[in-house]
């Protein structure tokens, strides 16, 4: 239904936007050119700073109160936005072009009912009166694909799940009828399969209505399922833009190129070498932790309970990795938070290196401290703001007493050494660090005293596609001829799969399939386990990219 | 919401039960006899008759054990019986019964004045787009903390009342006699919900529903309204309950500065005297106060924001 040659609805222009900081002026965006034509979805694909959210918010003139807009038009159905007063982009905003925001957690007015909230764009537009509102928001949620969508208007945003809430903020941009649905990474803080169906769901609608959609994501994979055109920003400029299969599999920038190569999601094969037996079980020397029929009930007001982890076991070998795999909610972080001992089991035993830890106290309880790290999601919470880095590497060291000051500064250097940062890091602060170099200081931290195991949980989903490989590859390198064993903790089965040697799947608080990596994903046996597997974006890429490249090997 | 009010009211008694068992050891501790400070009022300290004391004593239950005193004290307290004052004799209830209009009127007014100038500032503040203006209006509150009570009580005075003989100095009288002092009261206590307010507003201007807000076309005035102040409300509202407390030992001040009658010169008077049934009256009643307000604070919360019922009784509080 797109004609190419058809004029486009949305025409950005030498688009130019700086932020003015305490310091500087930062210019995110310099000079980005995009159309998207009616009825047309077209992704924005970059890294996080690469400018792709700014000029998203920049087409609504949504920019933070120290942003300008220097240079450049955007002309939309014929006017310049860029040149239109406040009071004029009033009646664009929410009529014509509708906004689907990135973190549905927070983007919904917490102290507001659903359908109120998506009632008001149509008040504001003139689209309904103060009696037909109500109706015409439960009909917008419907349209959505809300479930029980007159129910669900007149709950509030905290008795709604993730993709609940999604919805309904697809709801209030649906609702006016706009041409233009700017989406901003409107699936990254949800499961992947909560993501597939959202998607699904937005593509068919806005076929069915004709809407134009402007996709940012950072997510390759998406882009290329979802989108007709990919446009592909870095530092602030299109570098590249075109049909969606030939940016995928002919990319002509190196930025692009870079930027496919690092994608998890697109990247068939694991490349990083790791050992492919799969160790032995019943060695029992190579056996860490085994956990037994572990339970975890959380106390609900009224004396209720709800059973978080529900009868699992597991079993981590030296060396080796166990990947935990499920969705948000699915009891994963719970299990690795008992074996850790840092939440008390409900039930269940924990054996760590030949000793029954479940309920080992005082002594017992710091030496297994010593022998089990933690390495957190988010490198920009889980590092102390006034500590040095010298002092965040050093704390498990003074916390148990190891060396003294020289020898800890020493051992520090080595850390860092390994973790591939430089020496001069000590001096700084957390804050003066990238996400991808934060989360090697909290790696260096969790090795500071040589454990036997290192949990990661989530490591490298904070992070940006082609730091999170490098991030992968540190962890794989650090444990390649060590003993050191990780629970490597994800939502995400394409880094998984570069990871792990064993995978074990939880749904709902149980291990639904547990297989060495291979295995599992070659010939996944749970119904879950494929449906996970499916989710997976950028399966059609995935396989036409494989395709390609063969071609190109034999011709 | 049943639990919720039930806990809340649960809570609210055991304040009130602590203010009243606190008051009432700090009271015996103090050095001090309450039954000389009896018969010495009025009469020369010399001719104080060692029987004479003996009886007040016995009479008043202090050869008792404390913790009997105590049982006996919380048993009549329950009942609304404080005792009699020392110094006038009334009983304790009726002495401050009297004193508490002009009181309650002074700190009522204190109060909407100081919700209604400090919610007005912070609104302001955080709606103007003039840096200049933002700026001057928010280096207002932390002036106004910073102003001792007496001293802009005596500037007030002096500025209209003396020189400019527009409103009466001192003394109860009346609507015109109430501005100087409630305004005195509001000053500190406004520059706090100011502050507050403010602060909790820049806040939620800053969360990601509102630029969904502005996404759908509403405009300014709107946002600022309808979808930032309520979030907002909730820590300026906690804090106004706790400044209820305030302003009521602010009176004391304001009472003696203005020669205003009303529980803060009963106050001051009875501490003077030793009247050791009244301040332990005066106390308890200013907790109950607290506590009452307190409790209405908390009844609304849930009012404002859903979340907190649903939390279970637990308090709830918007980062």
């Amino acid at each position: 239904m797109t004609d190419p040659q058809e004029t486009p609805l949305l025409e950005v222009a030498g688009l130019s936007v700086s932020y003015l900081t305490r310091t500087e002026r930062v210019r995110a965006v310099r000079g980005a050119d995009l159309d998207v034509r009616p009825g047309e979805i077209v992704a924005l694909v970059g890294e996080s700073g690469s400018g792709k959210s700014t000029t998203a918010h920049a087409v609504l003139r949504l920019l933070a109160p120290n942003a300008s807009l220097d240079a450049g038009t955007v002309r939309f159905a014929g006017r310049d936005l860029a040149a239109l007063s406040e009071r004029e982009l009033r009646t664009v905003r929410g009529a014509r072009i509708g906004l689907v925001p990135q973190d549905p957690g927070v983007a919904l007015n917490p102290v507001k009912r659903i359908g109120e909230q998506v009632a008001e764009v149509l008040r504001l537009h003139g689209l309904a009166t103060r009696r037909t509102a109500p109706a015409a928001a439960v009909e917008a949620l419907e349209r959505a694909g809300m479930p029980e969508p007159a129910v669900r208007a007149r709950q509030y945003p905290h008795e709604l799940s993730g993709g609940m809430r999604q919805r309904a903020l697809i709801a209030v941009a649906i609702a006016a009828g706009p041409q233009l649905i700017v989406a901003d990474e409107p699936t990254s803080a949800l499961d992947v399969t909560v993501q597939r169906r959202i998607l699904d769901h937005l593509q068919h609608l806005t076929e069915e209505l004709g809407t134009a959609v402007l996709l940012v994501t950072h997510d390759l994979g998406v882009a290329a399922d979802r989108a007709a055109r990919i446009a592909v920003m870095s530092q602030g400029r299109v570098v590249e833009s075109g049909p969606a299969r030939r940016i995928i599999e002919d990319p002509q920038d190196a930025y692009t190129r870079r930027l496919l190569d690092s994608a998890p999601s697109l990247t068939a094969v694991r490349a990083r070498p790791r050992p492919t037996a799969p160790p032995e079980p019943g060695e029992p020397d190579d056996v860490l932790v085994i956990a037994e029929h572990l339970v975890k009930d959380f106390p609900l007001p009224r004396g209720r309970t709800v059973r978080a982890v529900d009868d699992v076991g597991l079993t981590l070998h030296r060396g080796r990795t166990l990947a935990l795999v499920g969705e948000s909610g699915s009891g994963k972080s719970t299990t690795a938070r008992m074996i850790l001992r840092l939440v008390p089991p409900t039930s269940g035993r924990i054996v760590f290196d030949g000793e029954d830890v479940t309920a080992a106290g005082g002594a017992a309880l710091r030496r297994l401290r010593r022998r089990a790290q933690l390495v957190y999601q988010n490198p920009y919470a889980s590092l102390d703001p006034r500590f040095s880095i010298g002092e965040v590497i050093t704390e498990p060291l003074r916390a148990f007493r190891v060396g003294d000051r020289a020898s800890r500064a020493a051992r520090a250097r080595e850390l860092l050494d390994r973790v591939a940062l430089p020496a001069a890091t000590l001096e700084r602060r957390p804050a003066e660090l990238s996400g991808g170099q934060r989360q090697r200081v909290a790696i260096a931290r969790a090795l500071a005293l040589e454990p036997d195991l290192v949990v990661c949980d989530e490591p490298v989903s904070a992070l940006d596609v082609s730091v999170q490989a490098q991030v992968l590859d540190l962890l794989a390198e650090l444990q390649d001829g060590t003993g050191l064993a990780y629970l490597f903790i994800s939502h995400d089965l394409a880094v998984v799969r570069q990871i792990a040697h064993r995978v074990a799947v939880m749904k709902a608080g149980r291990v639904v399939e547990t297989g060495a990596t291979g295995a599992l994903f070659g010939d996944p046996a749970h119904e879950y386990t494929r449906e996970l597997l499916a989710a997976i974006p950028g399966g059609d890429a995935r396989n036409g990219a494989a395709g390609a490249r063969l071609l190109e090997e034999r011709t | 919401m049943r639990r919720y009010a039930a806990l809340r009211l649960a809570q609210a008694a055991g304040v009130l039960w602590a203010a009243y068992t606190v008051s009432f050891l700090v009271l015996d501790l103090l050095p001090g006899d309450p039954v000389s400070a009896m018969a010495g009022a009025g009469a020369d300290q010399a001719g104080v008759d060692p029987a004479q004391i003996a009886r007040l004593r016995s009479e008043y239950g202090f050869d008792d054990p404390i913790p009997v005193q105590y049982v006996h004290y919380l048993g009549r307290a329950l009942r609304g019986d404080f005792g009699d004052s020392v110094a006038g004799g009334r009983p304790v209830t009726s002495v401050i019964g009297d004193a508490l209009p002009s009181t309650l009127q002074l700190v009522a007014a204190g109060m909407a004045l100081a919700v209604l100038f400090g919610g007005g500032l912070a609104l302001a503040a955080t709606y103007t787009a003039r840096r200049w203006l933002r700026q001057l209006l928010l280096s207002l509150p932390p002036l106004g903390v910073s102003v001792p009570t007496f001293w802009a009580g005596l500037m007030l005075v002096e500025i209209f009342s003396f020189r400019a003989r527009l409103l009466p100095a001192f003394g109860n009288g009346g609507l015109r006699g109430l501005i100087l002092p409630a305004v005195t009261l509001a000053i500190p206590t406004g520059a706090i919900v100011a502050q507050v307010l403010a602060k909790s507003l820049l806040t939620a201007l800053d969360e990601p529903y509102i630029q969904t807000a502005r996404a759908k076309g509403a405009g300014r005035p709107r946002i600022h309204l309808r979808h930032a102040l309520r979030n907002a409300s909730l820590p300026a509202l906690t804090v106004v309950g706790v400044l209820v407390g305030q302003l009521m030992a602010n009176s004391v001040v304001i009472e003696t500065v203005f020669s205003r009658n009303g529980l803060g010169r009963v106050t001051a008077g009875a501490v003077a005297a030793q009247d050791i049934p009244l301040v332990q009256g005066v106390v308890v009643f200013g907790a109950l106060v607290f506590v009452l307000v307190n409790l209405i604070v908390d009844l609304v919360y849930p009012l404002l924001d859903p979340r907190i019922a649903a939390a279970g009784g637990r308090r709830w509080r918007p980062a």
